[in-house]
């Protein structure tokens, strides 16, 4: 078995072609319609984090009428079933997908593989164009007649298109219209980070000598180009349904005493589809995630990421799993019974290689040089609200005890510490370590500290306490309890704490994002490696880095992501294109 | 420190300090009180942090190893297991027959609790034994084929000690007994409706397409062992103590979920076919029904009730119940609504 640890020897294969790469010559090409894979990165990001701003304030907007039922007569039923629904559909599509795999993707493959840009440069541009297109289909539905669909992200039929849901007039048309678009620049994209990790990799770069954030990025892309044809085509038979009066999901059906003309189809088909992919994309969100906070820790820590193999073989494993999962979301849909326990076997296998991760993350930190760092914190805060969401997952995994939990605020509870709560300090941890090798300039380290704290803690206690509403029988998409007789006053006090809360860790983002502005101009100067990282991202000849990023020659790679502290070396680190001394045994 | 950043932050804790203040002043609803004075005391924390570490930059004082993160974290994780024990909030009690389930959850919370414990502690512990100190380095260990090989087995074993309880009761609850009485439950946007066998212990035949206003549930007409069934619709759903009920669930519309809390037990009714589970209800009371699947608008305005009361009672109460047959022409609900279906939303109006 080769030794990880040995590979100093300069790996004989043939040259990679340096790739001619499109050279733009107006402002327009080159920060407009760009080519360039970081500038299309930054385009992604921007975009996401502005459409995730909105989804936060919907947050907020959500969280008034849950915590002071009543008090704020503008949000009634449909107007609050609007807002879960495109705060939901927002985060986890357009923020949180397009950011991992459009924004950190586009920016860290090429540069951390040692390729001047992706494989497909042209078709890397239009994606991000008709990503953008997706968000603007998507935001326009706030404005057209009956506003957006309230119908939850979920989007399950026969409601999502009836007349009782709101959105029905032209909302959910919208929706699935972007959603279409999004999925067809999402396999643009895909294909772009695919090919380029398989086939740009720069000489010496093997696949067990790529970092994990690449691994991560590159297993959920295989899965997103994989999952994302089953909404695909569950959307256009909603469309169908919607604009033609098809039944491919619609059964005969009597709404509000008039039988419809609809007859023959199956709504729980729509829920396979759904979750077909719906599994497969909180993976697509969480590898990344995985990936990155990997190299946080490993760099922020001086350490070697314990187990890189059993890290690389954890993330693909979980990626395959994770195709044989989905109906742990239809425990109680009335699928056949037997179905349920083949699902929550497969959704508790699937614990194990994700276990594995985390005891990784933590051994990394075991006898390591800790510096904390913002992005150590936010890595740490990851691995605390990851567990927690993680461990949640296994119970309303066991098919038994998923039936009195499912639509509960256990679920909500669960969802948010593992997918939303966990994800997002990974990409603040993520751009804390990356702005300067994007900007130049360190972002305040004063401002990350207020940042993580508040975010942290304040996300823990909205969420932590939330799972005991749901244990009670809360049930989720209600828009206010009323009267509950087995629910005490306290659960009402419960839920205008957790608004409150929320309040203010969303108002601690504006510190985040003022930050981001002000250090563009008045932020320390950062050099090329700040943090002294071992990645290929890090050894740029300049920084930011140019147009080709490399200059006029490829990096050549020597050694693995992860030589922190190796002992007899120097330094506490060594470049991954640091070619071993002359003669070296070690 | 710069001069501009220490008024920044300074400002920018006292921005907290006084939102804290104003939460703390809206003392009329008592959480205000407690989440300002909470914000209040982090931002004077803040400024204390501050102004000791401008003191000790202009004495020349070295930074001090970092015991406060490795602290915060160990008192997460130990708050969390002080407010699980602590909480108010727990499941409602129980009144069915699925105890399992609730053991289940026992179990599930002590591995998983443990887990999480442990973890954290140890987290904890890295970050206050291996915080950066000037002349030490990390330890290079690539991996332990020995220790992952131990920690893949542990949680293997954890998984199935939690899978195997579970799919236990799963097949319990799959598996409805021979003497269930059947009895079904019709929802719509936005009401329950509720069918009882009769004499014959059967129900009849239905079909959306016979839905009208004289047969709200479209009941089959053609079919005897319909004849003697008995609809009730916007009143309480009875129910009788003691004994095992296949519950048959059919929906007119859209998606809906027919949920008891206390009954643990709960299944979605899919239009256009006929979804069930079974439960044993094991002690009298009245209890919420809530729809659990996202239906619409009225979706959290679709409750209900459920009396579950002794076996003598529950038949003296179907006696007094017209049966379908009966009501053939005509339909006269057991309800207060006009028949024609009137507005859209449904408040339940027992209470």
């Amino acid at each position: 078995m080769v030794d990880v640890t040995r590979e100093f020897q300069d790996i004989e294969r043939a040259e990679p072609e340096d790739v001619e790469l499109y050279h733009p010559h107006s402002w327009i090409t080159k920060y407009v319609f760009s080519q360039d894979a970081k500038v299309i990165a930054i385009q992604y990001s921007v975009t996401a984090m502005a459409i995730g701003m909105v989804a936060l304030v919907l947050s907020w907007l959500m969280r008034l009428q849950l915590g002071f039922p009543g008090y704020f007569t503008f949000i009634d039923p449909a107007t609050y079933y609007q807002f879960i629904t495109m705060h939901g559909m927002i985060m986890v599509i357009y923020l949180l997908t397009a950011l991992f795999l459009g924004g950190f993707g586009n920016y860290l493959i090429p540069l951390m593989l040692g390729a001047r840009d992706m494989v497909f440069p042209y078709l890397n541009m239009l994606s991000y164009w008709i990503y953008l297109l997706a968000v603007l289909v998507l935001v326009a539905s706030f404005f057209t007649p009956g506003g957006p669909t309230g119908a939850g992200w979920t989007l399950y039929p026969p409601q999502v298109i009836l007349s009782g849901t709101p959105g029905q007039e032209s909302g959910v048309f919208l929706m699935l219209v972007s959603l279409v678009l999004f999925i067809v620049g999402f396999t643009m994209g895909g294909l772009n980070y695919v090919v380029t990790v398989l086939q740009a990799r720069t000489r010496g770069m093997t696949l067990m000598r790529m970092p994990l954030t690449i691994w991560g990025i590159f297993t959920a892309t295989v899965l997103a180009l994989l999952a994302f044809p089953a909404l695909f085509v569950a959307c256009i038979m909603l469309l169908l349904d919607r604009a033609l009066g098809t039944s491919f999901f619609m059964p005969t059906l009597v709404e509000m005493g008039q039988t419809l003309s609809y007859g023959g189809g199956s709504p729980i088909l729509f829920q396979h589809l759904f979750w077909f992919f719906g599994h497969p994309e909180v993976y697509i969100v969480a590898l990344p995630a995985f990936g990155i906070v990997s190299d946080l820790i490993s760099t922020h820590a001086r350490k070697n990421i314990f187990g890189y193999r059993m890290m690389v073989w954890a993330i693909v494993a979980i990626g395959g799993l994770s195709f044989i999962v989905w109906a742990h979301h239809m425990y109680v849909s009335g699928m056949h019974p037997m179905f349920g326990f083949f699902f929550a076997t497969t959704t508790l296998i699937i614990a194990v290689p994700t276990a594995i991760k985390v005891y990784n993350w933590v051994l990394t930190l075991w006898r390591g040089d800790i510096h904390l760092t913002v992005p150590m914190l936010f890595a740490i805060g990851f691995i605390i609200t990851f567990l927690n969401g993680g461990l949640t997952g296994l119970f309303l995994g066991n098919v038994v005890v998923d039936v009195p939990l499912s639509d509960t605020m256990f679920v909500v509870a669960h969802f948010h510490m593992v997918m939303g709560v966990a994800p997002i300090l990974v990409i603040f941890g993520a751009i804390y370590h990356w702005y300067p090798k994007i900007t130049g300039r360190m972002l305040d380290e004063a401002m990350g500290q207020i940042h993580f704290w508040v975010t942290f803690l304040g996300a823990y206690a909205i969420f932590f306490p939330m799972h005991y509403l749901g244990l009670m029988g809360v049930p989720r998409r209600y828009h206010e309890l009323g009267e509950m007789a087995f629910v005490p006053p306290s659960a009402e006090e419960l839920n205008a704490f957790i608004t409150v809360v929320a309040l203010i860790v969303g108002f601690a983002q504006l510190v985040f994002l003022f930050n981001l502005v002000w250090s563009l101009f008045r932020g320390r100067e950062a050099g090329g490696n700040p943090w002294r990282a071992t990645t290929l991202e890090w050894q740029t000849p300049t920084t930011p880095p140019p147009h080709g990023n490399w200059g006029k020659e490829l990096p050549v790679v020597y050694r693995w992501a992860y030589d922190y502290s190796v002992p007899g070396a120097a330094e506490d680190f060594v470049p991954q294109n640091q070619p071993a001394p002359a003669g070296a045994a070690e | 420190m710069s001069q501009d950043r220490r008024w920044l932050l300074g400002g920018l804790a006292v921005v907290f300090g006084f939102v804290g203040l104003f939460l703390a002043s809206r003392a009329g609803h008592g959480i205000f009180y407690w989440i300002g004075l909470i914000v209040f005391l982090a931002a004077v924390g803040t400024i204390f942090g501050f102004v000791r570490a401008a003191f000790d930059e202009a004495e020349g004082k070295a930074q001090t190893p970092q015991h406060l993160v490795p602290l915060t974290m160990l008192a997460v994780a130990v708050g969390s297991v002080v407010f699980h024990f602590l909480s108010p909030w727990w499941w409602s009690p129980i009144a069915s027959n699925w105890g399992y389930i609730d053991q289940t959850i026992i179990i599930t919370f002590w591995i998983t609790g443990v887990a999480f414990t442990a973890i954290v502690v140890f987290l904890a512990y890295c970050l206050y034994r291996f915080g950066h100190q000037a002349g030490r380095r990390a330890a290079y260990e690539p991996e332990s084929r020995r220790l992952e090989f131990w920690l893949t087995m542990g949680t293997a074993a954890g998984v199935v000690a939690m899978l195997a309880p579970g799919l236990i009761v799963w097949s319990q609850f799959v598996t409805v007994p021979e003497e269930a009485a059947e009895i079904e439950i019709v929802g719509q946007q936005w009401q329950w409706s509720f069918r009882y066998p009769g004499e014959d212990g059967r129900l009849g035949r239905s079909d959306t397409r016979l839905v009208s206003n004289d047969n709200p549930l479209g009941l089959d007409p053609n079919d005897p062992n319909g004849a003697d069934d008995v609809v009730v619709q916007n009143v309480d759903l009875r129910l009788p103590v003691d004994r095992p009920l296949k519950v048959l669930l059919r929906s007119l519309d859209v998606l809906h979920d027919f949920y008891v809390p206390e009954f643990r037990a709960k299944m979605d009714m899919i239009p256009g076919t006929v979804t069930y589970f079974w439960v044993e209800p094991t002690r009298t009371g009245t209890f919420d029904i809530l729809c659990a699947e996202l239906c619409g608008v009225g979706h959290a305005y679709m409750r209900g009730r459920v009396e579950v009361m002794e076996e003598s009672q529950y038949q003296a109460w179907l006696q007094q119940q017209p049966t379908f047959a009966a009501l053939a022409n005509g339909y006269a609900r057991v309800t207060s609504r006009s028949p024609d279906g009137g507005e859209a939303s449904a408040r339940s109006s027992v209470r």
